[in-house]
């Protein structure tokens, strides 16, 4: 069953329209990518399932029921633009933003000293936020979105802001919060990320989700019928010139040679690796998917882009 | 309910634990009470030196007229003006020349000294002529025992003020201490509403700028995050206006006690010296009058009001104050929302002033119904005894309003924390209203 589910969400502010009848499914235990443009829409459908605004029309379903104001305790929310109070000192605003998630103080406290003795980062304890910088007070952030222990972990741009090796500390929180039965909507503009951390996507471009699904089954939708050969380069080179594919680029680089081959769409893998081995010995064979980076920038700049 | 009580607490602990609150509410008792004392316990300290003042009379009626003081010792000038203006001054403090008779010439009689001449000497100079011309001229008229009968028409009015109460009995009122009472209580007021609405709007334009609000408000209701700045804010209103009043009445106390006398004794003394007709014994009884009117005053009911419509008024500002930190960007943006506010404020302030002159006419009446003003204006007319019934349709007036004022703003404020970038107008605020 589906973790979360929004049902022809709109939403209008003055003279504009943010969300226009978006439908998300996020499933239980699994990473949701939510991508688009910058004004896409992205924040205003987080704000929606967080409660923080109303749609104006269509419905927020957890567990297959509507959405009720006691489970924004079951949601931990880190926005993209992070903030915390720069003259508090950092363990007593990270008590009292647990508690207001419902904890209480003895659990908030305990909790927190686990997480901060996990990131080594208990000796700042007692320093003002304003004291730490840029990449410490993103850690504090991380810390106390995830310290109620929600089953819904919804992050707005994690990697914004973060070094590489900050970044990938954060990663593999993240992965570890999965594994753990987290369910975990995760909006970016970082595709890379996208590829290696979700399994589900949804793509919202001008207010209105343009593509979604399973990352390896939209990507295989998009995929060219583009292969990409390895052989060993030998010297008898073979005529290759057929009207059923096309060589993209041919490369030999100590003593590999590398083809990129686009095929018509009703010639099979087989027929096609039947005309290739005349080439010499193969190494690898493999249909190259496109990007989610390339299926992002395609969709996005198609001027009307079908919905799917 | 449990996260607006975290609120407050955060909101009140984080206040009062800051060095300028403790300062503040512990220094300015001290200030207060330093503000009385201190210019009497000055004028207790007599100066070491004697100063030596020649009297240079040519006519020789008035040089045995001055009698020696503490600090001022009178001399005969033995040498004329121009040889003492050449010679050695050091010994002499100044020079008292009397050049003609002063009831034919009056511009006769001069001071020279190198120095400021002090208002002590010039009083005690011409204190003492005064006395002798007036013997003089009364001596001119020829009429038997005039002086005497001068003295007996001597007559000091002073139109007595009493005020019946309900069941009959009679007190002393005085109109000038009821309207420096209503005066005190307006200040405060007035001064309250301004510095800790002021302090509601920096607080939500600090939660606004540091973005942290989108966190809080993804675990807390908007509406529970404003009530709980803004009623935490009042305690810490409240805990001030409270430890001032305790501090205030103990060093008052306190310090009467060190110096050994009593507060009405000390006004007196400063009195006597800026009133050097009027001697001490007159306005000691004066005092003790004003002690008697001050207690005609019922100060617990007042007090009890002072609370409601503290309370009452600043919940109506600290939330207009809530909505207008949410709906800009930064400090600058807040003049165009805080200018109808401050004129609002001032208007009732001088509204107040006004209405002390007459504390029951239609200014004061209506200006003490309308909720916006009334906070200020009737702590003005309410040591004059307010009818109850005016006080608690004001009262119930303010309350009306302020929740329902509270209610909009908390409308404007839940979208205004959210949204930033371009300034909004009256126009987008009211539509923000509107929203979801």
């Amino acid at each position: 069953m589906n973790f979360l589910e929004t049902e022809d969400v709109v939403k209008q502010y003055s003279g504009h329209l943010a969300l226009n009848k978006v439908s998300i499914q996020v499933a239980k235990g699994k990473v949701f990518g939510l991508l688009g443009p910058n004004g896409a829409g992205k924040t205003t459908l987080i704000r929606i399932i967080n409660r923080i605004t109303a749609p104006d029309s269509g419905v927020v379903r957890f567990d297959g029921r509507l959405s009720l104001p006691e489970d924004i305790y079951r949601i931990g929310y880190m926005p993209e633009e992070r903030g915390l109070y720069k003259k508090m000192k950092v363990g007593e605003q990270a008590v009292y933003l647990a508690q207001l998630k419902g904890l209480s103080y003895p659990v908030a406290r305990k909790r927190l000293i686990h997480w901060f003795e996990k990131f080594d980062i208990m000796s700042w304890w007692n320093r003002k936020l304003e004291e730490l910088s840029k990449g410490m007070q993103q850690k504090i952030q991380f810390i106390i979105t995830v310290i109620h222990e929600p089953p819904l972990l919804i992050f707005d741009e994690p990697f914004s802001g973060f070094d590489p090796v900050n970044a990938d500390l954060l990663k593999r929180e993240i992965l570890d919060l999965k594994d753990q039965g987290h369910t975990i909507i995760f909006s970016t503009h970082n595709m890379a990320s996208v590829e290696e951390i979700c399994d589900d996507i949804a793509l919202i471009n001008r207010s209105e989700v343009v593509l979604s699904g399973d990352v390896t089954e939209v990507r295989n939708r998009f995929k060219g019928n583009t292969f990409l050969l390895k052989v060993l380069s030998s010297e008898n080179t073979v005529d290759m010139a057929s009207d059923k594919y096309s060589i993209l680029s041919d490369t030999t680089e100590r003593g590999v040679r590398e083809l990129r081959i686009h095929k018509e769409a009703d010639m099979s893998n087989s027929e096609l690796l039947g005309f290739l081995t005349k080439q010499g010995e193969i190494l690898s064979f493999s249909e190259e998917l496109p990007s989610m980076n390339d299926i992002f920038i395609n969709t996005v700049s198609t001027p009307n882009p079908k919905a799917v | 309910m449990n996260k607006i009580g975290l609120i407050i607490k955060r909101e009140y602990l984080r206040r009062v634990s800051k060095k300028s609150f403790l300062l503040l509410t512990f220094l300015l008792p001290f200030l207060f009470v330093a503000m009385i004392f201190v210019p009497f316990w000055l004028s207790t300290l007599k100066g070491d030196d004697v100063h030596n003042i020649a009297v240079l009379d040519d006519t020789g009626k008035y040089s045995g007229l001055f009698q020696d003081t503490e600090t001022y010792r009178f001399i005969q000038g033995g040498k004329s003006l121009e040889d003492y203006r050449i010679s050695d001054k050091k010994e002499i403090f100044a020079f008292l020349s009397i050049t003609d008779d002063l009831l034919e010439n009056p511009s006769a009689a001069i001071i020279y000294s190198e120095k400021q001449i002090p208002g002590e000497l010039s009083r005690l100079v011409n204190q003492a002529i005064a006395k002798e011309l007036e013997e003089e001229k009364m001596a001119s008229f020829n009429i038997p025992n005039l002086k005497e009968i001068i003295q007996e028409s001597k007559i000091n009015f002073n139109v007595q003020t009493i005020k019946w109460s309900a069941d009959g009995t009679e007190s002393r009122s005085s109109s000038m201490v009821a309207s420096i009472t209503g005066m005190v209580f307006t200040m405060l007021i007035y001064m309250f509403i301004m510095i800790y609405g002021g302090m509601v709007m920096q607080g939500v334009m600090e939660e606004k700028s540091n973005r942290i609000i989108e966190v809080i408000i993804s675990s807390v209701r908007p509406f529970d995050l404003m009530m709980g700045k803004i009623i935490g804010i009042c305690f810490v209103g409240l805990t001030q206006l409270f430890l001032w009043g305790i501090l205030t009445m103990a060093l008052l106390l306190g310090s009467q006690l060190i110096f050994g006398i009593g507060m009405g004794s000390d006004m007196a003394a400063v009195g006597a010296m800026n009133q050097p007709g009027l001697n001490a014994p007159d306005i000691l009884a004066n005092n003790s009058e004003v002690f008697e009117m001050l207690n005609t005053i019922n100060f617990t009911e007042i007090g009890l009001f002072f609370i409601l419509f503290f309370i009452g008024g600043y919940m109506l500002y600290a939330s207009l104050f809530a909505a207008i930190g949410s709906a800009v960007d930064s400090q600058e943006d807040t003049q165009q929302f805080m200018i109808p506010i401050t004129v609002l404020m001032v208007f009732a302030l001088y509204a107040g002033i006004y209405s002390m002159e007459n504390p029951d006419g239609p200014l004061a009446f209506w200006c003490s119904l309308i909720p916006l003003t009334s906070p200020i204006v009737m702590m003005i007319r309410l040591p004059f005894d307010v009818p109850y019934w005016q006080l608690l349709l004001s009262v119930a007036l303010l309350y009306g309003t302020a929740i329902l004022i509270t209610w909009f703003s908390a409308k404007i404020y839940r979208v205004g924390i959210l949204m930033y970038g371009k300034k909004p107008d009256l126009k987008e605020l009211i539509k923000w209203m509107r929203y979801k």
